[in-house]
């Protein structure tokens, strides 16, 4: 295999990782004020992903490093060409990652209260953005001969990435109340089970209808089968969630995401960013990336580091498998400073 | 405002503020990992307190140093488009690199750290946090390795086709002489910020009028100022050789840190300047003979190559245009960054003389108090101005030689839209910057926790509340 071959299967296998892991953590977030009554209902939702969500976020960071290692060219027209959608992301992210450490900081329900609103905000713009920006990668915007994105930002909003947003809200949505139906007892558990099965059938609907889109404009068996498995997967997950079957519900939103992400990055290849002006001008595989001996050297950090990366994340998720409940949480003392 | 303006501003201040963060993030994890290696050791509860309470410290300062680092890698691409294209097969690979070796450590072993006191044993746990203060020092290694390319281009081709700089030697840009010696001055500067803080928090606490902790807060006053002293000599000493290493690949630098038109031999040392910068004669200088030719060269009698000759020397090497910095930045930040890290030194210094033989000082004055807080902002300081001197230093040019900074913006993003990002980031920066110092101060005013040992056994069983939550 090329490999810049290899590097696109990388990128995409990043962005898998991040939206099956980030994906459960801006579900929970979006989750707060619906699943959360109370100060205690609110924190052990917050604090089934707090250990995880900051490595959970490393991948973005590792994506976006990588397409600027092996795709320079890549990197350049993306971030250049989508610069607001990632300026309202970055405000997003920002203003949540620091609402999960300060939140706690002080007890006084004012203070709360608005920390929990950047984590609400923080996780419904990512989620909605990532969907309307690989709508936007997988269908071709407007690239100019220089590699140069020349279209508005209002160009971004059309029909079919709006939808992949759409199809991003939800499906996290549903991921993160089968996570938080995993890993709670109690209310909160009843709650998230309850929502993962409202809202995964909106999700169903859109995700089908968005799968379907692609397929029609991508005429590729592959990217037919890696769609079908993800919507069975995903009514796999429904069904499980039904049962009262917690983990493979999770496995089952898990699952869908990462088949539906790879399904988009099948449908894109060998571009990988389509131009809508004159196909001449798409970013390709082989016209956007690094050198051999770049992509080479990266190879060797990747195949050995990668496995060990995935080893000691895996330890963590083990680490913290219990089962909370609201009663996991002290009440009233200061947490840190809890005797018990 | 052209974009290119806006945008260099924005790097500017984003970078500035992300690197307030970072040194303390640095130099903390390793102090806290040493307060806990301490504790599991000796089992005295003293040490376990502290590493709680630096912890918190530490952890307050992280989270805002990982949000505005993610900025740091998006803004190549938003606003420095063509750069990233230009040198995305060099630049690009140590910062995936360091993503992947260095990020995830820290990220994953910090949560463990974090929420792990009742799940893993007190050695797991502390290995934990050392395993994340080498993640830290990893990434400034990757980061100072592709800073270092811009500053001294090295293991490269230039692909005039594809009309990029291509990778040639890996290894060669990963042992450039610039980041080989970048990296130990700026972990040493790290080292100075965070045992400026931890010897002014616990200084505070000490000369109090009833102490608290006096015999806890003592450890941390005399393990934070010996780290500044020591750190502060380290920072010296290499600070001394990035200079001469400066001048052999940038002499236009050093020529703007002296404002030094003219080359002379031997050159002297401006401590200050009172008047114009520009070359005419200034209204007053105090200058030490000979200082600058040791400091460039190494020899106390060594040539210094003046500003003029440099201009002239690149116009026929480079065509015509103006390779100067902006001389008056590139001056007083270089005098500042020495000023703030010599007198941060004298501080740790005189803590450590009022604390000897086990005394304490007195508590019925104020302006010790003044020293500790100025013993925590100058080491900071110090930092800002190294950076902001050598960035602003290396204009024209984004990569030395090969580059001009006004060709690497985005050719395609207008003004308004950095302008927008720029007013964003700055207000969103302002905020959390008071949100920060807030917290930082009432975690450091609620002193030392109460701790449980037995709580750190790691074997805690189901229906127990959890040790740390949110």
């Amino acid at each position: 295999m090329e490999l810049t071959t290899v590097w696109f299967c990388v990128v995409a296998f990043l962005f898998v990782g991040y939206f099956v892991l980030e994906g459960f953590d801006f579900g929970v977030g979006m989750l707060l004020p619906f699943l959360g009554r109370d100060d205690r209902e609110r924190r052990t939702m917050i604090n089934t992903i707090s250990p995880l969500w900051d490595g959970n976020e490393v991948w973005l960071i590792v994506a976006g490093a990588s397409i600027f290692a092996a795709f320079p060219e890549w990197y350049a027209t993306l971030f250049s060409g989508f610069y607001l959608p990632l300026l309202l992301i970055l405000v997003a992210l920002i203003v949540r990652g620091v609402a999960f450490e300060y939140r706690h900081q002080r007890d006084d329900a004012a203070w709360k209260q608005r920390w929990d609103a950047a984590i609400i905000f923080g996780s419904f713009v990512p989620a909605l953005l990532w969907g309307v920006a690989f709508g936007n990668i997988v269908r071709g915007v407007e690239i100019d001969a220089d590699k140069n994105y020349v279209g508005t930002f209002f160009d971004l909003l059309n029909p079919y990435a709006l939808l992949a947003g759409a199809v991003t809200l939800t499906l996290f949505l549903t991921h993160g109340a089968n996570f938080l139906a995993l890993k709670t007892r109690g209310i909160i558990h009843e709650r998230a089970r309850d929502a993962s099965l409202k809202v995964g059938l909106v999700a169903a609907v859109l995700a089908v209808g968005f799968l379907l889109w692609t397929c029609l404009d991508h005429d590729d068996v592959w990217v037919w089968a890696l769609s079908g498995l993800a919507a069975l997967a995903f009514v796999g997950g429904l069904v499980a969630a039904w049962a009262r079957r917690d983990g493979w519900a999770f496995v089952g939103t898990m699952a869908a995401i990462g088949l539906a992400v790879t399904a988009l990055f099948v449908a894109l290849f060998p571009d990988v960013m389509p131009s809508t002006l004159d196909p001449a001008y798409s970013l390709t595989t082989e016209n956007a990336a690094s050198t051999d001996k770049t992509l080479e050297i990266m190879s060797w950090v990747a195949v050995i580091f990668l496995p060990i990366v995935i080893g000691y994340q895996a330890w963590s998720y083990w680490v913290f498998r219990k089962r909370i409940s609201v009663e996991s949480i002290a009440a009233d003392v200061p947490v840190e400073h809890t005797p018990a | 405002m052209e974009a290119l303006e806006l945008a260099r501003w924005q790097f500017g201040i984003t970078t500035v503020y992300h690197f307030f963060f970072v040194p303390i993030t640095i130099g903390l994890s390793f102090l806290v990992a040493g307060l806990e290696l301490a504790w599991v050791r000796t089992r005295n509860e003293k040490w376990l307190r502290l590493t709680k309470f630096f912890g918190k410290v530490f952890l307050i300062n992280f989270a805002m140093g990982i949000v505005t680092g993610l900025v740091q890698e998006f803004q190549f691409g938003m606003n420095w488009s063509d750069y990233s294209r230009f040198v995305g097969d060099i630049f690009g690979a140590p910062l995936a690199v360091e993503g992947l070796l260095a990020f995830f450590l820290e990220s994953t072993f910090l949560g463990l750290w974090i929420f792990g006191w009742d799940k893993l044993s007190p050695a797991v746990h502390n290995a934990c946090m050392w395993i994340a203060a080498i993640g830290t020092a990893l990434s400034a290694y990757f980061i100072l390795a592709a800073n270092s390319f811009m500053q001294n281009p090295v293991g490269y081709t230039f692909n005039a086709e594809r009309g990029r700089a291509e990778l040639e030697s890996f290894t060669e840009v990963l042992t450039n002489k610039v980041v080989l010696i970048t990296l130990p001055h700026t972990l040493f500067g790290a080292f100075m910020v965070a045992g400026g803080l931890m010897a002014a928090v616990s200084m505070w606490w000490l000369i109090r009028r009833k102490p608290v902790d006096a015999d806890a807060f003592r450890s941390t006053l005399r393990l934070g100022a010996v780290t500044l002293l020591v750190a502060g000599l380290g920072t010296v000493v290499t600070g001394d050789i990035q200079g001469k290493v400066m001048t052999e690949v940038q002499p236009m630098k050093m020529a703007a840190a002296e404002a030094l038109y003219e080359t002379k031999q031997p050159a002297p040392f401006s401590i200050l300047t009172v008047g114009s910068l520009d070359g005419d004669k200034p209204f007053y200088q105090l200058e030490v003979p000979h200082l600058l030719s040791y400091l460039a060269t190494g020899t106390w009698n060594g040539e210094v190559q003046g500003i003029n000759n440099l201009q002239a020397e690149y116009e026929e090497t480079y065509g015509p245009g103006n390779y100067k910095p902006y001389i008056p930045v590139t001056y007083w930040s270089f005098r500042l960054m020495i000023t703030c890290g010599a007198l941060a030194m004298a501080i740790g210094a005189w803590m450590l003389w009022v604390t000897r033989k086990g005394r304490v000082p007195r508590s019925d004055r104020r302006w010790p108090i003044w020293l500790a807080v100025a013993a925590t902002l100058l080491p900071l300081f110090a930092n800002s101005f190294g950076w902001i001197f050598t960035e602003m230093g290396r204009q024209p040019w984004i990569v030395f030689g090969l580059m001009r900074t006004e060709a690497g913006v985005s050719p395609n993003v207008g003004a308004g839209t950095v302008l927008t990002s720029l007013i964003v980031f700055t207000l969103l920066y302002g905020a959390l910057a008071v949100v920060e110092v807030k917290l930082l101060l009432s975690a450091i005013k609620k002193g030392l926790p109460d701790v449980d040992p037995d709580n750190e056994t790691g074997k805690q069983p189901d229906d127990k509340p959890m040790a740390f939550a949110y």
